[in-house]
C-alpha cells in the first residue's frame, strides 16, 4: 500500500527520523496559517501518490504566508501530470507545507528487501535527488548496499558503514547513525515493503533531514497496523480496482479491450500474454482466486462489464480448488443480471469440467467454448474482428 | 525415483481442523489410496488445543513434536491462517522435520524474513509459502493441486504459480510426457526454496530426464537459476515466463510479481534464459509442445 508524503513524514517523525517541520492543508487559508506558524520561507508540495511532482508544477517555494496562500490556491484543485501519473494526471486535494531547507548536499537513503537473500538491505548514495535506478545502472559504484541481518537489526557498526559511505562530516556522524538506525527500525516494525528518502539532505546549518519520503507497506501485514490501513486513499486508485478489492478480487485495470477472468495469478498473467500473442490486448488482470464463490464470480463479471473499453470477455479457468461448475453457475447468473453486449469466450479445464460445460450449454445463453489457451485466444480475436 | 516426496513420505498436516486443511488432507488421502497404493499418506494432524481428537480418522496432536514422536511423520503440510503461519513453519523446523510445505497465502514478508533467517541453522527444506505444494505422481500428493491431471514420467516441473502449473502439467500429459515431481515454489517475495536448489535435485535424480521452469515477473530468481543451470545442469531445460504484458509498478496478484525500477521484466528473464541455453517459449499454450520438441518427440 502507498501513502502520501505527508503521512510518511508524520509516521517517520514518530520513530525519531528527522523530517522538516510542516503541516498538511486542504485549503489555501490553512496553508497560509501553517506557513505563518512555521515562519520564514516554506515549500508547498502537492500530495498525490506519484513522483516527479516538482517538474509538473506541484512543488513551489513561498517567502511569506501570503505567498504560501497564493501558491497553495494554484496547486490545490489542479490536475497534476507527471511521468508517473499517466496523461490523465491526478487531482490535487491536499498540500504539505514545510519549512524550506538550506541545502548543502543531496543524498539518497533507502531500505529494500533483497529477494535473492531474503534480507533487508540499506541502500545509500551520494547522488541524491536522482532516479536511483539510473544511478544503479550508470554508476553502480556510487550505490552502497549494506545487507542487514534480521536477527541483529541495524547495529551501530552497520549504520556507520552507511554513514561513512555517504561522506557525512564528522560532526554529523552521530546524527547520521541515529537516522539510519531509526529508519531501519521503522522499516522492520511497521512492515514497510519499501522506504526511500530521496533526497536526504545535509543542510547548511548542520542537520540531516528527510526532504522527501516514499513509504510503501506490505498489504499482507496491514492487519497489524490499523493506523496505516486507515491512511489508504481510495481517490488515488482506479475506481474499478477499489470496487474489486471490496470483494477480495485481485483486479488491475489495463488499457486493452479483452476482459479476462482467470483463477490464479500466474495463469491470469499467462492469459494476458496469450491474448497479446493472438493480436489483441488485455483490458485487465483479474484473479478470482482459488476459493471463489458463485457470488465472487458474479461480482467479478459485473466489474469487468463496467469497463467501457471492453469488447470481448475471455474466461480461462483451470479448476483445482475452484470447481468449474461453481464458476459456470456464477457466470450464468451474472449474464442474466448484467447487460452483456459483447461476446464471451470460455475455456474450462480441471475439476468438474463436464458439469461446468453442461451448466453453460443448458443455460441457453450465448457462449463460445474454446479448447485450450491458443484456440480460445484465437476465438477471442475472431470475435473482436467480427 | 523423484525428488522431495514419494511413497515413504508420512505427511503431517498443520491446521488439519480448519476448513482448508481438513478438505485438502482428505484429498491427499484420496490420492494416496487411488494413485499411490496407500503410500505418501497423511498420518497426523496438528492443531494446538485439539490434541487427542481425530480428523477424518487422522489423530490430532497439540504440537508438531508430539505428532512426530507418535506417528513418525517426516514432512509437514501447512494450512494455518496467515497471521500464525510463520510460527507454524518455525514449529515444524524446530521439530527437525526435513521437509515443510506451506500453502498459506498472505504471510507478511517480515515474518518470512525472520523464518528464513531462523532456517539457516537447520537442515530443513521449506517449499512455499503461497504455493500449490509438491506432487510425485503415483507416489505422494502433498498440496492442493488436482491429482488426476498428473502422470508418472520423467519431467521435473518447477513453478512459481498454482494454476499455471496445472496448465503446464496438463500440456505435458497431453504430449505423453509424465512427471517425476512437480514443485510449486510460491509467488511471494521471500520463499523457502528457490529454483536453483530444485534444479540441483532434479539434476541428481536419475529418473528425471528433462526439467521445465515456469517463472513470472519480479525479482531475478529466474535469471540466477538460468545462469546457474548453464554451468551445472546437463538435462534439457524448457522455460516460460508469465507477465510479458504486465505493466511496471503493479503487483500482479502474487505479492512478488512486480516489475520495479525496470527490473524483473519477462523480456529480460526470457533473454537471459535463452542465452543460457534454455528452450524458451513465449506462448503459454506451447509449454508442453516445447518440451516435446526439446526431447525430439514432436
Amino acid at each position: 500500500m502507498n501513502i502520501h508524503e505527508y503521512q510518511g513524514k508524520e509516521l517517520l517523525a514518530k520513530y525519531g527520523v528527522a523530517v522538516p517541520k510542516g503541516g498538511v492543508a486542504e485549503t489555501a487559508d490553512e496553508a497560509e496559517r501553517i506557513a505563518a506558524d512555521l515562519g520564514g520561507t516554506v515549500v508547498v508540495k502537492a500530495q498525490i501518490h506519484a513522483g516527479g511532482r516538482g517538474k509538473g508544477g506541484g512543488v513551489k517555494l513561498a517567502a511569506t504566508p501570503g505567498e504560501a496562500k497564493e501558491v497553495a490556491s494554484q496547486i490545490l484543485g489542479m490536475t497534476l501530470v507527471t511521468h508517473q501519473t499517466g496523461p490523465e494526471g491526478r487531482l490535487v486535494k491536499k498540500v504539505w507545507v514545510e519549512e524550506a531547507s538550506d541545502i548543502e548536499r543531496e543524498l539518497y537513503l533507502g531500505v529494500v528487501l533483497d529477494r535473492a537473500t531474503g534480507r533487508p538491505t540499506v541502500m545509500a548514495s551520494t547522488e541524491g535527488g536522482m532516479d536511483i535506478e539510473e544511478v544503479a545502472a550508470k554508476t553502480p559504484e556510487k550505490l552502497l548496499k549494506v545487507p542487514v541481518d534480521p536477527a541483529l537489526s541495524v547495529w551501530p557498526s552497520t549504520a556507520r558503514r552507511v554513514v561513512y559511505g555517504l561522506d557525512l562530516p564528522a560532526e554529523l556522524v552521530r546524527e547520521g547513525v541515529k537516522f539510519v538506525t531509526n529508519l531501519y527500525r521503522f522499516y522492520d516494525e511497521m512492515d514497510a515493503s519499501l522506504l526511500e528518502i530521496n533526497p536526504l539532505v545535509q543542510t547548511k546549518d548542520g542537520r540531516i533531514l528527510a526532504l522527501d519520503a516514499k513509504v510503501n507497506f506490505d498489504d499482507n501485514a496491514l492487519y497489524r497496523h490499523e493506523e496505516v490501513a486507515a491512511m489508504r486513499d481510495e481517490d488515488e486508485e482506479d475506481p474499478l480496482e477499489v470496487e474489486a478489492s471490496k470483494f477480495n478480487l485481485n483486479y488491475i485495470k489495463l488499457d486493452g479491450s479483452v476482459a479476462c477472468m482467470v483463477n490464479g495469478a500466474g495463469l491470469a498473467m499467462a492469459t494476458m500474454d496469450i491474448i497479446k500473442l493472438a493480436g489483441a490486448a488485455p483490458a485487465n488482470f483479474l484473479d478470482v482466486g482459488g476459493g471463489a464463490s458463485k457470488e465472487m464470480v458474479e461480482n467479478a463479471f459485473r466489474i469487468l462489464m463496467d469497463d467501457p473499453d471492453v469488447k470481448a470477455v475471455f474466461i480461462n479457468i483451470f479448476g483445482g480448488i475452484l470447481r468449474c461448475d461453481i464458476l459456470a453457475e456464477g457466470v450464468v447468473e451474472a449474464v442474466k443480471t448484467v447487460n452483456v453486449g459483447v461476446p464471451i469466450i470460455i475455456r474450462m479445464e480441471g475439476t468438474n469440467v463436464e458439469k461446468g460445460r453442461e451448466i453453460l450449454e443448458g443455460s441457453g445463453l450465448d457462449f463460445t467454448v474454446g479448447k485450450g489457451m491458443a484456440d480460445s485466444a484465437e476465438k477471442v480475436v475472431a470475435a473482436l474482428n467480427r | 525415483m523423484s525428488i522431495l516426496i514419494d511413497k515413504e513420505t508420512r505427511i503431517l498436516v498443520q491446521g488439519i481442523t480448519g476448513r482448508e486443511g481438513g478438505f485438502h488432507a482428505g484429498q491427499c488421502q484420496k490420492y494416496s489410496r487411488e494413485f499411490a497404493g496407500g503410500g505418501g499418506a497423511v498420518v497426523a494432524g496438528v492443531t494446538p488445543g485439539k490434541g487427542g481428537q481425530e480428523a477424518d480418522g487422522v489423530p490430532v496432536f497439540n504440537t508438531v513434536a508430539d505428532a512426530v514422536r507418535e506417528t513418525g511423520a517426516n514432512a509437514s503440510l501447512i494450512f494455518v491462517p496467515p497471521p500464525f503461519a510463520a510460527d507454524a513453519i518455525v514449529e515444524a523446523v524446530d521439530a527437525d522435520l526435513p521437509l515443510v510445505v506451506c500453502i498459506t497465502e498472505g504471510i507478511p514478508v517480515r515474518d518470512m524474513v525472520y523464518v528464513k533467517r531462523h532456517m539457516e541453522d537447520s537442515g530443513a527444506v521449506l517449499i512455499g509459502p503461497n504455493c500449490p505444494g509438491v506432487i510425485t505422481p503415483g507416489g505422494c500428493k502433498m498440496g492442493i493441486m488436482p491429482g488426476h491431471i498428473h502422470k508418472e514420467g520423467t519431467i521435473g516441473v518447477i513453478s512459481k504459480s498454482g494454476t499455471l502449473t496445472y496448465e503446464v502439467v496438463a500440456q505435458l500429459t497431453e504430449q505423453g510426457l509424465g512427471q517425476t515431481t512437480c514443485v510449486g515454489i510460491g509467488g511471494d517475495p521471500v520463499i523457502g526454496t528457490m529454483y536453483i536448489d530444485l534444479l540441483r535435485m532434479f539434476e541428481e535424480d536419475p529418473a528425471t530426464e528433462a526439467i521445465i521452469v515456469i517463472g513470472e515477473i519480479g525479482g531475478s530468481a529466474e535469471q540466477d537459476a538460468a545462469r546457474w543451470a548453464k554451468e551445472n545442469v546437463t538435462k534439457p531445460l524448457v522455460g516460460f515466463i508469465a507477465g510479458q504484458t504486465a505493466p511496471p509498478g503493479r503487483r500482479m496478484g502474487h505479492a512478488g510479481a512486480i516489475i520495479s525500477g525496470g527490473e524483473g521484466t519477462a523480456a529480460e528473464k526470457m533473454r537471459v534464459m535463452d542465452e543460457c541455453g534454455i528452450h524458451v517459449t513465449e506462448s503459454p499454450a506451447e509449454m508442453g509442445l516445447t518440451m516435446a520438441r526439446a526431447l525430439g518427440k514432436a
